[in-house]
């Protein structure tokens, strides 16, 4: 056993109501610099729908993440590490911007600076990287929102795998749901594995996945590499990016921005120990609907004394123990099963999972029937099939998704039984194998998720690694080189500025 | 003093030191001290069209025709002599794999210009030196094929001894090593004039990425065992902080309980 400690996250998707108040404050903080204007460290995507860039989770086009090879060994989709060394002139997996959106946007200025016309003067869009005028947007970080756009094109969704999707495009039976996603800080990522650089690695204290912006030579296998599409090439300064977990402020004890900005309050962040030499064989599962279980194996009780010792002795802090214990993650996880890893299949081990939403009952007559016999409601006959959500989140395996869903619509069940009724109904909780105590704080953790208990994240112990003296006066968290301050427009001797900001001159 | 001066002097006698000193110390210099900039630059991102193909030909031929050079020119003649390779024979080498690599990077390097120069998103995130850098590697890959021209006079591999005295004097400090190439044809020399030209400016460009290239596969194949990295702030590794906690739980004693037990 080697213990070690990661900040994982659980979104809960049944509560998500797609503001995209996380996308926007992680866009103002991380990527509003040139170069990154189409990348989205945080995005949500309307499903069912082809995502961002588009058909990103269907692997046979992009070749993301891992495969195992008939002797049971993993390795890159895109190819073992001679495979990836022969695609480095051009890598043939790789999506282009336009697979993302071309970044625009629009002639604010001329609103204000037109002058008389007969016409009423408009914002026309304007291509950020080229700086010409767009004469059609094709497309953009969110195209598909609110199931924008035709039928035929979002059924393409990867999702609608073995689902008889026909049904879905009627008006009667369409259905939608909301993933916000984010890089998935696996246990397993095919990014650092993919790099030749070996500038992609994954912190042993936190298990946050980074790039190291000095060591990355832009080789873009990272991008092809990863199976959610979450690293991101900027062409400005040439160096891969992805979502940093807001590194700085967990090693804080701050929620990410994205967490911390959820005005639905769907995002939970705790502490999960894992044994790491359990990684590969839970990644090398035979089965791909065994990958979610191999999971939940390699994840450690922490309150199991002898994990305990075992954490301690390998360096794990007191305080991230303890928070352990208290994690709501582990709770959604493993106590009650109801948080699921995203695409499983890939084989990354991903550490950002999702409660699948509960949705209204198919139809009306059996809506009719289930509030007269006061019965637990089918989750099978919920308008987001069942098949849907489990290949999304468990390979396509339903038993666990179903299990899930009835779990939270017991947990309805009981709270109104217990509010309108005032009732602490057992039998409803002992039907989903659980009891009152643990459906009531079920109910405090996932519906009324106070920050607290949102949010358990211990700080960084900086104190044990680095010594105060010799950081004083250092340059701190700075965008560039080093001390530099990494100044627009400046030409430098390695590498000069291209172009000098200027407002665009042609109006129409 | 300036009676005898020679052009030829100062490019073939002065210059591949200034060049190869630029390319050293810049190299070094711009590795420690502005990391963040040494990349490869790549537009695929951008506009996959042209990139695919055009890059592929242009790295597959330039780097045989590099790594060609670095080994006809380096290997000491009296090698060629013990192993008895025939001059002749070296110079045809040189030329029949030479020749296609050449047109192969030559036909990659011309995508990549026309690429370069017309496509809107690709022109416009361009830097100077990029643009620079790939006119002149073109032009020194067009001087080189039509040196065969020359070459092909004399298959017996007469001027190519005189190159490879020539490089060879250089690297050995021999400070009359210009007077070999004094009279070869001028396409020669303004070959080796570009080149050591390129030389000099690589540490300024792009190019520093061939020597990250060259340094993968051997990070990535060798030094690298399975295919994760974790990196930890600790600064000792496990196995010994593992047994320096042993140590300490042993002198506490059995008894010995934390609180949170």
């Amino acid at each position: 056993m080697r213990v070690r400690a990661q900040i994982g996250k659980v979104l809960n998707l049944d509560k998500c109501i797609g503001c995209h108040t996380c996308s926007v404050t992680c866009k103002n903080v991380w990527t509003t610099r040139e170069g990154v204007e189409y990348a989205w460290f945080n995005n949500v995507e309307t499903k069912p729908g082809t995502g961002y860039p588009t058909d990103w989770e269907n692997q046979k086009r992009w070749n993301g993440g891992w495969v195992r090879s008939a002797s049971g060994k993993l390795h890159p989709k895109q190819g073992s590490k001679w495979r990836i060394l022969a695609n480095i002139f051009a890598n043939p997996a790789m999506p282009e911007i336009d697979d993302y959106y071309e970044p625009f946007d629009f002639d604010y200025d001329h609103l204000k600076s037109a002058p008389d016309m007969t016409a009423f003067p408009t914002a026309r869009p304007r291509s950020k990287i080229t700086g010409e005028r767009m004469e059609k947007i094709e497309k953009g970080p969110n195209w598909e929102e609110i199931l924008g756009g035709e039928f035929s094109k979002r059924s393409q969704d990867y999702n609608f795998d073995q689902v008889q999707k026909d049904i879905y495009g009627e008006y009667e039976n369409t259905f939608m749901m909301y993933l916000p996603r984010l890089c998935e800080h696996c246990l397993n990522p095919t990014c650092s594995a993919s790099c030749p650089s070996g500038a992609i690695y994954k912190r042993e204290e936190d298990g946050i996945v980074l790039i190291d912006q000095e060591k990355c030579r832009g080789w873009r296998m990272c991008i092809s590499g990863c199976p959610y599409k979450k690293v991101y090439y900027n062409w400005d300064t040439g160096k891969s990016e992805k979502c940093t977990f807001c590194y700085p402020r967990i090693e804080s004890g701050q929620p990410t921005v994205c967490s911390e900005t959820c005005v639905g309050r769907i995002r939970y962040l705790g502490v999960i120990l894992y044994d790491a030499d359990k990684i590969e064989a839970a990644a090398s599962a035979e089965r791909e609907t065994d990958l979610y279980g191999a999971q939940l194996d390699v994840f450690l009780d922490p309150n199991d004394p002898e994990v305990i010792a075992a954490a301690r002795r390998d360096g794990v802090p007191e305080d991230w123990i303890e928070a352990a214990k208290v994690s709501p993650v582990w709770k959604m996880a493993m106590d009650w099963k109801v948080a699921f890893p995203l695409h499983p299949e890939y084989r990354t081990l991903p550490m950002v999972w999702y409660i699948p939403p509960l949705s209204p009952i198919q139809n009306a007559a059996q809506a009719g029937q289930i509030a007269m016999s006061d019965q637990m409601p089918d989750v099978r006959s919920l308008r987001i099939p069942v098949k849907y959500l489990a290949n999304m989140l468990t390979a396509g395996d339903e038993e666990p998704i179903v299990h899930a869903l009835e779990r939270m619509s017991a947990m309805r069940l009981y709270m109104r039984a217990l509010s309108v009724e005032g009732v602490r109904d057992e039998a409803i909780a002992a039907r989903v194998g659980m009891s009152g105590p643990v459906i009531e704080d079920m109910y405090k953790i996932m519906a009324i998720a106070d920050y607290e208990d949102r949010f358990a994240i211990p700080t960084a112990h900086r104190e044990q690694n680095e010594h105060g003296a010799d950081i004083r006066g250092g340059c701190g968290f700075t965008d560039g080189n080093g001390c530099s301050t990494g100044e627009a427009g400046k030409t430098t001797l390695f590498g000069g500025k291209k172009k000098k900001f200027a407002l665009p001159q042609e109006t129409f | 003093m300036f009676g005898d001066f020679d052009i030829n002097f100062v490019i073939f006698g002065v210059m591949p030191y200034v060049a190869l000193t630029i390319f050293l110390v810049g190299s070094i210099v711009r590795y420690e001290r502005d990391p963040f900039t040494w990349k490869s630059s790549s537009s695929q991102l951008l506009r996959r069209k042209q990139l695919i193909w055009g890059s592929i030909l242009f790295h597959v031929g330039i780097l045989t025709v590099f790594f060609g050079h670095l080994i006809g020119l380096f290997t000491p003649i009296w090698v060629l002599d013990a192993i008895g390779i025939p001059y002749a024979l070296k110079q045809w080498m040189a030329v029949l794999i030479g020749g296609p690599a050449g047109i192969a990077a030559l036909i990659g390097s011309t995508m990549l210009i026309h690429r370069r120069l017309v496509d809107p998103r690709i022109r416009v995130t361009s830097t100077f030196p990029d643009i620079l850098i790939m006119v002149l590697i073109w032009l020194q890959l067009a001087i080189g094929l039509l040196t065969i021209t020359q070459t092909l006079q004399h298959m017996d591999g007469s001027e190519m001894v005189r190159f490879m005295t020539w490089s060879q004097s250089v690297v050995s400090w021999n400070i009359n090593a210009w007077v070999t190439v004094v009279d070869v044809h001028w396409l020669y020399k303004l070959h080796i004039f570009l080149g050591l030209i390129i030389t000099a400016l690589f540490p300024f460009t792009r190019l520093v990425h061939i020597w990250s290239g060259f340094a993968a596969p051997f990070r990535y194949l060798l030094t690298r065992p399975g295919y994760q990295i974790v990196r930890s702030r600790r600064h000792r590794p496990l196995e010994e902080r593992r047994r320096a906690y042993d140590k300490v739980q042993a002198k506490r004693g059995p008894t010995a309980t934390t609180p949170a037990e």
